[in-house]
């Protein structure tokens, strides 16, 4: 019997997430962290194992070190397999030449030894920006089924945000005759979610011709999928029906962890039939104190709340001192929010300090909120304060 | 110093056998996310004891689930690691062990196999941060034979059978007492763990084989206190001792102290087996005082003065106070809850009222549904 996979899963991890500004000053974005206990890595690799895909080569690029210290093994997803399993694929020197990944495609190029040592059938491309829940091996089915070379997840946006996406047009049976990158008059409301399956044979092919090429920005969405389909190949849109959120920009980091409070949230985390795995934090149970208060909100182990909390997420081992009061705030861990301070409309990273009587972010008088956004290991002294939409990433100090 | 752990998991069953009806006392629930187990593994784990043999008698399905390959706690190891001893039968007797040293009998090859000089043993009945390696050190300092630690206090008002020791003014062990009755004062009460020389603990088995002796503290400790060095060490800090429901209770009640909680898990090493839950989710009218609540709940009523472990729901207007509610318990709506101990996996329906008294609390068992 050959060994071999049906299906290898590439993860493309090595993007810096620039949009993210601080939160992404020392990680790369896959390694940020989400809904109090999870980094966004977790939703594909949840993925993966839910879907029956236990080879997964996570490809990383810049900086890396959180994130592979966080994967590991890969063993608090099941990943820690003798044949198979997650690797860290990072860019290396060769004899001949040494590079770090030019684009998604030339990352994926230069591990194709690492996908054909398991002679798949099929390669599933994933990025790490997206929260999501999605069953891939449905996916892979519509695949095989369609007898299609490449299959392209797509998720119907509002029409009016069309133009913000990659779109793919459509005949009835669901093959594309057409992409459109960012259209100004978007003619479908398809946009590509950045996941593809390709027929391994066919993968190797067009990275290989791409490879050769000097006119390439090394993407798939650049490059990859025009020429397959200039080439005639069968290219399908798998319709996704489910939640699923670029987790890109401050905004859409900040909007899909509030996707998660609720009664009803849009995006169940606690989910039996579909768990999200991740690595977890030794912490103790929180503990509430007398004056604490929570509501509405999402804690983790290891918190100690003397304060108010409210429509917020607290990762693990937040102190929020007597009469604090967090509101509508992303808290990550070990963070200490002091005597008296108020946190609204804010994104605070890890480790940092919120002094007695501080102020950070402000409530919008009307429309959308400005999210304030501290970034890790920073303190903020006594009675400063940080005004609404504000990105800091240095320490704060008291005006006058 | 290299030492192998030892950890009897079910020698104090009887104390709480309501609790240790389905389980050994090791594998008890405590403290929102941990098993009684924890305690004694994890300070082992930080004292560098990386050899552990963990001894059962009966109903260990549970301890075995709970420490499974030992991971959790760094032990899964090719060198050492943890090791589940459970008991072992020949042909002459088809009994189990009754006895400490019955216990030993049965794994003098898991001793004979370690290559540590040196053995400390533990109950599972004690939550408390102590350091092996101090006593060990100390052990060596006082060129002892025999090392016991002790904890000076009052015993729990239905500690009956706790064992006091006499010690000289250098800290040397002159005698062993039982207590009879209850004495509400402070006293030098042993808390069953043990440091000695391996090669003495291998002799004292198979002397004890020889001679028939069932007792590790009446035929052994007792019987040497003039012939062997044994010798002292107090613990100071933190200490339950789990010596009935009541006091199982308390000790899990007594984590609503920052102090204590600070103590045992302020640096974040107490190790226990990984659930992946999610974080607790609290609704629109949850509120919650002075409680320690694990993760994986949904609380929408009312928590006060309460233990919830993981993946607990406690349904609106519903009141929960006073109250220890284990693993996977739902609380209905419009409940009122108080001194309560719920094991894992009980169903309250709504509307219910149920309540125990704080110096005895109503205890209900794994799976009921009411």
């Amino acid at each position: 019997m050959i060994r071999k996979k049906k299906c290898v899963a590439m993860l493309l991890a090595g993007g810096q997430g620039s949009r993210l500004y601080a939160l992404t000053n020392n990680i790369a974005k896959p390694a940020v962290s989400f809904g109090g206990k999870y980094r966004i890595i977790d939703f594909p690799l949840s993925n993966c194992i839910n879907s029956g895909i236990d080879t997964v080569g996570v490809l990383t690029q810049y900086q890396p070190l959180i994130l592979n210290d966080y994967i590991g093994n890969g063993q608090p997803w099941d990943l820690d397999r003798t044949f198979g399993g997650v690797h860290i694929l990072s860019p290396y020197q060769r004899k001949v030449s040494s590079d770090w990944y030019k684009g998604t495609a030339n990352a994926i190029y230069q591990n194709m030894h690492f996908i054909k040592q398991f002679s798949p059938d099929y390669v599933l491309i994933l990025s790490g920006d997206h929260i999501y829940k999605m069953n891939y091996s449905l996916m892979l089915n519509y695949h095989i089924l369609n007898d299609a070379d490449c299959t392209i997840a797509a998720i119907n946006v509002p029409i009016e945000e069309a133009s913000r996406f990659g779109i793919l047009n459509t005949k009835d049976n669901g093959v594309i005759y057409e992409f459109e990158e960012k259209p100004k008059q978007p003619k479908s409301t398809l946009a590509s979610m950045g996941i593809y399956i390709f027929s391994a044979e066919k993968l190797y092919k067009y990275l290989e011709e791409d490879s050769e090429k000097t006119e390439t920005s090394n993407d798939f969405g650049k490059d990859i999928l025009p020429s397959m389909l200039n080439a005639g190949e069968k290219m399908m849109a798998y319709e996704f029906n489910g939640y699923w959120k670029d987790v890109g920009t401050i905004d859409s980091l900040y909007e899909a962890n509030m996707d998660l409070l609720g009664d009803n949230p849009l995006f169940d985390i606690n989910d039996s039939s579909w768990k999200i795995q991740s690595r977890s934090p030794l912490a103790p149970p929180h503990y509430l104190g007398n004056n604490g208060k929570a509501n509405n909100s999402i804690i983790m182990s290891g918190c100690e709340v003397n304060g108010s909390v409210e429509n917020s997420v607290l990762a693990s081992d937040v102190i929020v001192e007597e009469g604090a009061v967090v509101k509508n705030s992303i808290i990550m861990s070990d963070v200490v929010i002091g005597k008296n301070a108020v946190v609204e409309y804010s994104i605070i990273d890890e480790n940092t300090i919120l002094g007695e009587n501080s102020h950070v972010g402000e409530s919008p008088k009307k429309g959308r909120p400005k999210i304030t956004l501290l970034g890790r290991n920073i303190k903020v002294d006594n009675g400063a304060s940080v005004k609404a939409g504000q990105i800091v990433d240095s320490d704060v100090v008291k005006e006058g | 110093m290299k030492a192998v752990g030892i950890i009897f998991s079910n020698i104090h069953d009887n104390n709480v056998p309501e609790l240790a009806r389905i389980r050994t006392l090791g594998s008890i629930p405590f403290g929102g996310r941990y098993r009684l187990v924890d305690f004694p593994l994890s300070n082992m784990v930080n004292s560098g004891i990386n050899t552990v043999g963990i001894i059962t008698k009966s109903n260990y399905q549970s301890l075995m689930d709970h420490v499974g390959s030992g991971k959790d706690w760094d032990l899964a190891r090719k060198d050492g690691g943890v090791i589940i001893l459970p008991p072992f039968g020949d042909v002459e007797s088809s009994n189990l062990y009754n006895s400490r040293l019955e216990a030993l009998k049965n794994i003098t090859n898991f001793l004979f196999r370690a290559d540590e000089d040196y053995v400390v043993m533990t109950d599972c009945d004690t939550v408390c941060r102590i350091d092996y390696n101090d006593i060990i050190e100390k052990h060596i300092q006082n060129h002892a034979d025999i090392t016991l630690v002790y904890k000076s206090r009052k015993p729990n008002f239905d500690e009956k059978n706790a064992t006091t020791l006499r010690i000289d003014e250098n800290g040397r062990i002159v005698g062993v007492n039982y207590m009879r009755e209850l004495e509400d004062k402070e006293m030098n009460i042993f808390s069953n763990i043990f440091v000695l020389k391996k090669s003495l603990l291998q002799n004292i088995v198979m002397d004890s084989i020889a001679h028939n002796k069932k007792h590790f503290m009446t035929d052994i400790i007792a019987e040497n206190v003039h012939s062997m060095k044994i010798m002292s060490y107090k613990h100071e800090g933190f200490y339950a001792c789990i010596s009935s429901l009541q006091a199982y209770y308390e000790s899990n009640l007594a984590l609503l102290e920052v102090e204590n909680r600070q103590e045992l898990f302020g640096d974040r090493s107490v190790f226990t087996k990984i659930r992946d839950s999610a974080p607790t989710k609290y609704g629109n009218t949850a509120v919650v005082k002075n409680s320690m609540i694990a993760d994986g709940c949904l609380i929408e009523g009312e928590v006060e003065n309460s233990i919830i472990f993981r993946n607990v729901k406690v349904g609106r207007g519903t009141v929960v106070k006073n109250s220890i509610i284990m693993q996977n318990t739902v609380l209905g709506e419009n409940c009122t809850i108080n001194c309560i101990i719920a094991d894992k996996n009980v169903t309250i329906k709504d509307r219910k009222i149920l309540s125990g008294s704080d110096n005895h609390p109503f205890y209900i068992g794994k799976g009921i549904m009411i």
